[in-house]
């Protein structure tokens, strides 16, 4: 290319207010696809860090959720003495026995009834979530009929302060405690005593149970003794890390093609108003071209230069989407999670990745939309070129 | 000794299967250092000759030689290098780019060499010299009058140091006082810097200018 890039820089600086329409026009679909991947990222993040890498959980074979899955006392019992798992100094398997229900609570903004997980749990449970701490009041005490609360909850639930008490399945529990969970899933839930929630909730099994290994490459070994041992292979052991990512899979998936369906319906959009952008721009710089063209510049750097200017177009409509969407890392939002049916809080995560991805998005909407100007100022004939001044 | 060779050559513009012939069997030598200008009615095909002789328009039949060259033979990539180190364009009204400087305008040639920066700003700034611009160079065109814009232009014409000029009607569009001082500007790039100059014109004190006027009429040289 050898038309000086300060000359497509100017071009571009002389017809501002269609450039900057356009620019805005570009800005405002890659903030849509920007948006719709950090969106989908945040569920991710979300649902995979509530997870830990040498963590396993337990659910009953072919359980698609935990609400969905069953674990009898007596088959915790025994993989709690597999030698994979990890135990504490006296021996103690460290595994945290849980139930999970959905219970009902009114929400602050809108205030009608949303769904809410709420988790019986362990005192193992913390041990195994070193992410779970206590950011108010004071942790429940087992035995009672107390329950800690995520952030989220607080935040977005009525009646949901320390202090307060919540009412399910018939009985009052009163909430004694806050957890934060560095924003995985675990800061949209409540959280008690598994053996008093039980038969609060009429559930004689448990829902799950999740362990540590004692290495995590003893998955495959815990993995076989499970299968082989025919008290214990109604069950399945995953990675917890790997069951909450899938558990996300769904919703982000779901998010996605909703999202892309919009985007590709918005992109065309913009690269329509980047085609015309580009042709009114060749059209205006017609005596130009012959110009360049009579001088000695050859066609494929008259192609070049304007498929450039095209590019600059999208790359700093792609910046400033990307600079808008950015701004949305500040905002959580909560939706409901599919594998439990209750709320999940979320925020927006802007990647490396996606700021790549959404860059190549913004490009190709700018080579796509300036090709065909482009192709048309490159095989301009010189003399009808120069004869339209 | 001749400079450019004009063997037999007619142009014809196609408008749906209408033949249109704009220029008839025309032959004709200019020689090295030559100042000719090529006078005649409007649709005589004065500029179709001036864009042939540029190589920027093909003729229909017949060939045309420059300094030994038959650039009917070139290909595209080819007539444009060709165009770039031989010709220098010199149009009626500027074609200056509006958005680059004076100097970038006449550097604009240099970017398809192989000159340094340094080397290419020491051809810019000799060029706007000989065109009296020097003091000028960080003006847009629009911050110019039509006279120095029309100087800009030669500059970029010369800048390459070009065998032949080819100017349409570089006073077509100035105020007599500008228009003689570019004819002045073009007899010395003639008579001292032995440019083979090639305009067409409409004006007779421009041609009074030129050592050789030739007239075309209908297409054909009378």
């Amino acid at each position: 290319m050898k038309i000086p890039i300060s000359y497509i820089w100017r071009s571009l600086w002389t017809r501002r207010l269609t450039t900057v329409l356009t620019l805005v026009g570009i800005a405002l679909v890659v903030f849509v696809f920007a948006a719709i991947l950090m969106m989908a990222h945040g569920i991710e993040t979300t649902m995979r860090d509530t997870g830990y890498e040498d963590n396993v959980i337990l659910i009953r074979r072919s359980a698609s959720s935990e609400l969905l899955s069953q674990v009898g006392r007596e088959g915790a019992s025994i993989v709690k003495t597999f030698p994979e798992v990890s135990t504490d100094p006296n021996g103690k398997a460290i595994a945290t026995t849980e139930v999970l229900v959905v219970i009902t609570l009114f929400k602050k903004e809108s205030n009608n009834l949303g769904n809410v997980s709420v988790r019986g749990i362990s005192p193992e449970a913390f041990a195994l979530r070193p992410a779970v701490k206590l950011a108010g009041g004071r942790m429940f005490q087992f035995g009672s009929h107390e329950v800690i609360v995520g952030s989220s909850i607080i935040q977005r639930f009525k009646g949901c302060e320390i202090g307060k008490q919540i009412s399910f399945s018939g009985d009052q529990w009163t909430i004694v405690g806050v957890i934060e969970a560095e924003g995985s899933a675990f800061e949209s839930e409540i959280w008690g005593d598994v053996e008093q929630l039980m038969p609060s909730v009429g559930r004689p099994v448990f829902s799950t149970m999740t362990f540590r290994l004692k290495d995590k490459n003893m998955f495959d070994a815990l993995k076989q003794r499970v299968q082989q041992d025919p008290r214990t292979q109604y069950m399945e052991p995953k990675r917890e890390r790997d069951f909450y990512e899938e558990q996300s899979h769904a919703m982000s998936t779901f998010i996605m093609i909703l999202g892309t369906v919009v985007t590709v319906i918005f992109s065309i959009g913009a690269i329509i108003g980047a085609v015309i952008t580009m042709y009114g721009a060749v059209s205006n710089r017609t005596v130009e071209i012959g110009t360049l063209r009579s001088l000695g510049f050859r066609r494929r750097s008259v192609l070049a230069a304007f498929l450039i200017e095209s590019i600059i177009l999208s790359v700093v409509g792609g910046a400033l989407g990307i600079l808008m969407a950015s701004v949305m890392s500040f905002v959580r939002i909560s939706t409901v999670n599919f594998g439990t049916f209750s709320e999940l809080a979320f925020g927006f995560t802007l990647s490396p990745g996606i700021a790549l991805s959404t860059i190549i998005f913004s490009v190709a909407m700018g080579v796509i939309g300036g090709f065909l100007p482009a192709v048309r100022a490159a095989r301009m004939n010189i003399v009808t070129a120069l004869r339209s001044s | 000794m001749s400079l450019v060779a004009i063997k037999n050559i007619s142009k014809s513009y196609w408008r749906d299967s209408l033949e249109i012939p704009v220029l008839r069997n025309i032959s004709f030598d200019i020689p090295e250092g030559e100042f000719l200008a090529l006078m005649g009615p409007s649709g005589s095909g004065k500029t179709t000759l001036l864009n042939l002789i540029a190589g920027i328009d093909r003729p229909t039949t017949g060939s045309i030689v420059i300094g030994g060259t038959d650039i009917g033979g070139l290909g595209e990539t080819a007539l444009a290098q060709w165009r770039s180190r031989i010709m220098g364009f010199i149009f009626q009204f500027y074609n200056l780019l509006p958005v680059l400087t004076a100097f970038e305008n006449v550097e604009l040639p240099l970017l398809l060499t192989k000159l340094s920066s340094k080397e290419r700003r020491d051809h810019v700034e000799f060029a706007l010299k000989i065109v009296g611009l020097e003091e000028r160079m960080r003006h847009y065109p629009k911050q110019l009058s039509g006279g120095q814009e029309q100087r800009v232009a030669i500059a970029r014409a010369i800048v390459t140091d070009p065998t032949i000029l080819v100017a349409d009607e570089p006073t077509g569009d100035l105020d007599k006082v500008s228009a003689e001082e570019i004819m002045k500007l073009l007899d010395r790039l003639n008579s001292e810097f032995k440019k083979t100059i090639i305009m067409v014109t409409h004006d007779p004190r421009a041609a009074e200018r030129a050592h050789l006027v030739r007239h075309l009429d209908k297409g054909e040289l009378s």
